[in-house]
């Protein structure tokens, strides 16, 4: 039976999806910045990608100065309340940790991080501002973590931003993508409504960019062009009976249910392709959601899967099975998803084949695939001089985020192929000041 | 099993613990409370002509995550009328005849004195104390600590009560004064049986950031209160050994400072005190931590081998010394246990900014390294360190030479010139001041510390001692 009952209202989607992190009340954060050692040359700061000055937060917090705190989080990171909850902290700051050399668990960095953005967000704390105007314009193409921080960043260097954006909301993935038991809806929007509130950039929704003409128009009437577009749908399989209804993509079937929560179908019976973190997260969320049984299939072993170890605990200790070593080879169904035909297989030198006569049908009646996105290829090519790797990734100077074509400058998933909130928002930070850079010689 | 009790300058007790005077023992019902969960006496609160209080009463101070590490409070003596503490003090005795109930008492006039001395001794009480040492309202009307500080003054009251006296007389003395043998001697020189110490510390523990005022608030003001609790101790232990050490003091000795444990019951009969007093921490906790304190004390005993608490009263005495005595060749340097090093890089830090620069980071390596060249052995990167046994100091010297202040002094070869080259630091290696400022923040270095002390002994060795300019 499953662990979840299938939730039919928000307030059972909620207790269903209760935060993982959820927030630190005063006294937890007092008892929990008091143990912080305060070490030099903090390992914590080195293992945040946006190089937090996570002691120095950590210490005004337990002093009493909570905005202070805020203030420190946010010079680094604008995603600061986000990255609290949504960052894998267990291998960055949290991992890095000394207390964890001597088997003491690690200081709850990302919850303390959570505790004083959050008390700025909603005390309206005034912290930041634009900066005086310089008589230049940029655009930024999606309000995701690249381009909402670049635009924050921007504006304090006193530019005038409009960014634009294909969806009704702000923040990509941190509200489309993320597992709701990390972050709710409510917080990401009112994190990024008071980053809009301070620096006062506009953001234009339900506006795609998809066409020549709309990037000429762009590159007309503004000095620099910033691409923080991420990735696309789910790459397709190519596997016979992939069509059939209830066969989804993970990123198509994470943002219904960060949109439509308790309104979300899921099947009975789930199988999730992949073996990494959003493959994780389907899982998780397919079993929250009532599915009776959720089996996570990999191609490889256990051990190899791309996705965090406590990523897996967290989908094991909803119910999660693991299927390990199988290579699905069909859909197989009648209009709708029936089972998955999976072959056995075994990685021979770091390679994984398939063992023949070894197929078997594991039936089900949705399928969550979960095997990486495509890349936006078809805009980039609109983009004259925009060359891309060949893994689809746009290439760009590592410093300065400036793309071949030298108008466009870009960060996040677009540029790194895919990876956590917080290295989109440092990453444009960085390229914020690549721009201003440009823009001022 | 250790036998705990005690024969206190003639007051009989089942074991060392006695309730200090203040809020715990203000009433019967609370004496007899803590008797029953195990307390072995009690200094009822000081009876005197009863007080009108204020609200609020108490200040705390926090450390950290750490509530009451210090505590103050501006109340005074009982406000409770005398008669209704006599019959209290009478039930309890009657009810607990071995357990040991002290009266506290402070009044004025001889008269006064002699008086509440025989009220308190019909009453049953096994002891009395002076309280000499209340820092706050009661010394401004020439009570307390106003006594505590004017030794003769002190000399002159315990005359007065000795002249009445038929049960032992304890004298409760102030830390608020400079030298704290000097009110035990008139004590002493009074004709008190004891003296019990200390009494709280003067004080201010925090002020209101919003209200500009001082804690504890009273209507928008406040009033400097007297301190106690777990971060006394210290002090207390310091004035316990120097009246336990003083040759003219000769007194059985109550401390009181700070005990919250068994532990710092026992560090102060270390130092000399017989019997040990506690108020805040069962302000704190309740009387419910005597279990505590009784069989950590029991468990102590046992494993040391002391029968009785006279086997362990001044133990540590003779080797509290003075500076000039101690040796000056005996030399430690710190180790760092790399398999227990968590590279938080405190000792690094507090080497390098507050100590001697005998720490460096290490390439490839978050443990940090010990210069022992130039390590002098102070202690404080074992102090910092979080990791228990991490840091640890070793003796470096073979233990052949023993050479003190005092004998150097006799022998004529400490420093006694500004720039005297038989300084103690002038063979210690220190960076150039402008290395502070360069990129490489660490330029310590064991080989570049040998030849600054070589080319400095050559130095020595071509110039007589430079005087000063």
């Amino acid at each position: 039976m499953a662990e979840y009952k299938t939730p039919t209202s928000e307030p059972e989607f909620h207790a269903n999806f209760s935060q993982i992190k959820p927030r630190m009340n005063n006294s937890e954060a007092l008892f929990e910045s008091s143990r912080c050692l305060f070490c030099f040359d903090a390992p914590c700061i080195k293992a945040c990608p946006s190089g937090i000055d996570i002691p120095q937060f950590i210490r005004q917090i337990n002093t009493g100065n909570t905005t202070g705190a805020a203030r420190t989080i946010y010079e680094a990171n604008y995603f600061g309340n986000a990255c609290g909850k949504v960052c894998p902290t267990e291998v960055l700051c949290e991992g890095a940790c000394v207390y964890n050399l001597q088997d003491v668990k690690p200081i709850e960095i990302g919850r303390l991080q959570s505790f004083a953005t959050r008390e700025a967000i909603e005390q309206d704390k005034k912290l930041f501002g634009p900066g005086a105007p310089n008589g230049r314009k940029v655009a930024i193409i999606g309000a995701g973590p690249a381009g909402i921080s670049a635009a924050c960043e921007l504006r304090s260097l006193g530019y005038e931003v409009d960014v634009f954006e294909a969806k009704s909301q702000p923040s990509g993935l941190t509200v489309y993508g993320v597992a709701p038991y990390k972050i709710t809806n409510e917080e990401v929007l009112a994190e990024m409504a008071y980053l809009e509130n301070q620096f006062g950039f506009r953001v234009q929704y339900n506006q795609p960019i998809t066409s020549r003409r709309e990037l000429e128009a762009l590159e007309e009437s503004y000095d620099a062009i910033f691409l923080g577009i991420g990735l696309g749908a789910t790459n397709p399989l190519l596997l016979p009976g992939e069509e059939r209804h209830n066969c989804v993509g993970a990123v198509e079937f994470i943002e219904q249910l960060r949109m439509r929560h308790h309104q979300t179908a899921v099947g009975r019976k789930v199988i999730v392709l992949g073996g990494g973190n959003t493959a994780m997260d389907a899982a998780s969320e397919s079993a929250r959601m009532g599915a009776e049984d959720v089996i996570l299939a990999y191609r490889r072993g256990k051990e190899e899967m791309g996705a965090y170890e406590f990523e897996y605990d967290l989908a094991k200790g909803v119910g999660v099975k693991g299927l390990f070593n199988v290579a699905p080879v069909e859909i197989v169904g009648n209009g709708k998803v029936e089972g998955v035909r999976f072959i056995r297989t075994a990685t021979l030198n770091g390679q994984v084949q398939v063992v023949p006569g070894s197929e078997f049908v594991e039936s089900c009646d949705m399928v969550i695939k979960a095997t990486g996105q495509a890349k936006q290829t078809q805009l980039l090519s609109l983009i004259p001089g925009l060359q891309v790797d060949n893994k689809g990734r746009i290439v760009a100077d590592e410093r300065t985020g400036q793309t071949t074509n030298p108008k466009y400058f870009t960060s996040g998933d677009a540029r790194n192929g895919g990876a956590e909130v917080v290295n989109a928002s440092a990453e444009a930070k960085a390229t914020a000041r690549g721009i201003h850079a440009f823009l001022s010689c | 099993m250790p036998d705990l009790s005690i024969n206190f300058a003639g007051i009989k007790s089942p074991n060392p613990f006695w309730l200090a005077s203040a809020p715990p023992t203000n009433s019967g019902y609370q004496v007899m409370k803590a008797f029953d969960a195990g307390w072995g006496g009690a200094v009822w609160k000081t009876l005197g002509v009863p007080v009108v209080n204020v609200s609020s009463r108490y200040g705390g101070v926090n450390y950290r995550d750490k509530r009451l590490v210090g505590f103050n409070n501006i109340e005074l003596i009982s406000d409770r009328p005398l008669a209704d503490n006599l019959r209290e003090i009478e039930e309890v005795k009657k009810r607990f005849p071995n357990h040991a109930v002290i009266a506290s008492l402070m009044v004025q006039s001889r008269q006064e004195w002699h008086d509440i001395v025989r009220d308190v001794t019909n009453a049953g009480s096994d002891g009395i104390e002076l309280n000499f040492g209340c820092p706050h309202g009661m010394c401004e009307r020439g009570m307390g600590s106003a006594v505590g500080q004017e030794p003769e003054v002190l000399q002159t009251i315990v005359e007065w009560v000795m002249e009445v006296a038929k049960i032992p007389v304890i004298v409760k003395l102030t830390p608020n004064i400079s030298d704290i043998t000097e009110p035990a001697m008139a004590a002493r020189r009074g004709g008190a049986d004891a003296i019990s110490l200390i009494n709280t510390i003067q004080s201010i523990v925090g002020v209101d950031l919003d209200l500009f005022a001082p804690y504890p608030i009273v209507d928008g003001k406040g009033s400097n209160g007297g301190y106690c609790g777990p971060a006394v101790k210290p002090i207390a232990l310091n004035m316990v050994k120097n009246c336990a050490q003083h040759p003219e003091v000769q007194l059985p000795i109550s401390g009181i400072g700070g005990i919250e444990n068994w532990r710092d019951a026992v560090e102060h009969i270390l130092l000399g005190a017989s019997s040990v007093q506690v108020c805040t921490a069962a302000m704190h906790f309740g009387f419910g931590i005597i279990r505590e304190m009784t069989s950590g004390l029991e468990q102590y005993m046992t494993e040391k081998g002391f029968h009785t608490i006279y086997d362990m009263v001044g133990k540590a005495l003779p080797n509290v010394k003075h500076w000039e005595d101690l040796n000056l060749k005996y030399k430690v340097t710190a180790d760092i246990n790399e398999e227990k090093c968590i590279g938080c890089q405190l000792c690094y830090t507090a080497c390098e900014d507050g100590a001697h620069q005998a720490i460096r980071l290490q390439e490839g390596s978050r443990t940090p390294e010990i210069i022992q060249e130039n390590c002098v052995g102070c202690n404080l990167c074992s102090l910092v360190c979080p990791v228990e046994q991490c840091i640890t100091m070793e003796r470096r010297d073979d233990g052949t030479e023993h050479l003190t202040w005092k004998e150097r002094t006799e022998a004529g070869t400490i420093p006694t010139e500004f720039n005297d080259e038989r300084a103690g630091g002038r063979h210690h290696w220190v960076p150039e001041p402008a290395a502070a400022l360069g990129k490489e923040k660490h330029k310590t270095l064991p080989g570049k510390a040998r030849q600054y002390a070589a080319a400095d002994a050559a130095a020595l060795e071509a110039t007589p001692a430079a005087g000063a300019e």
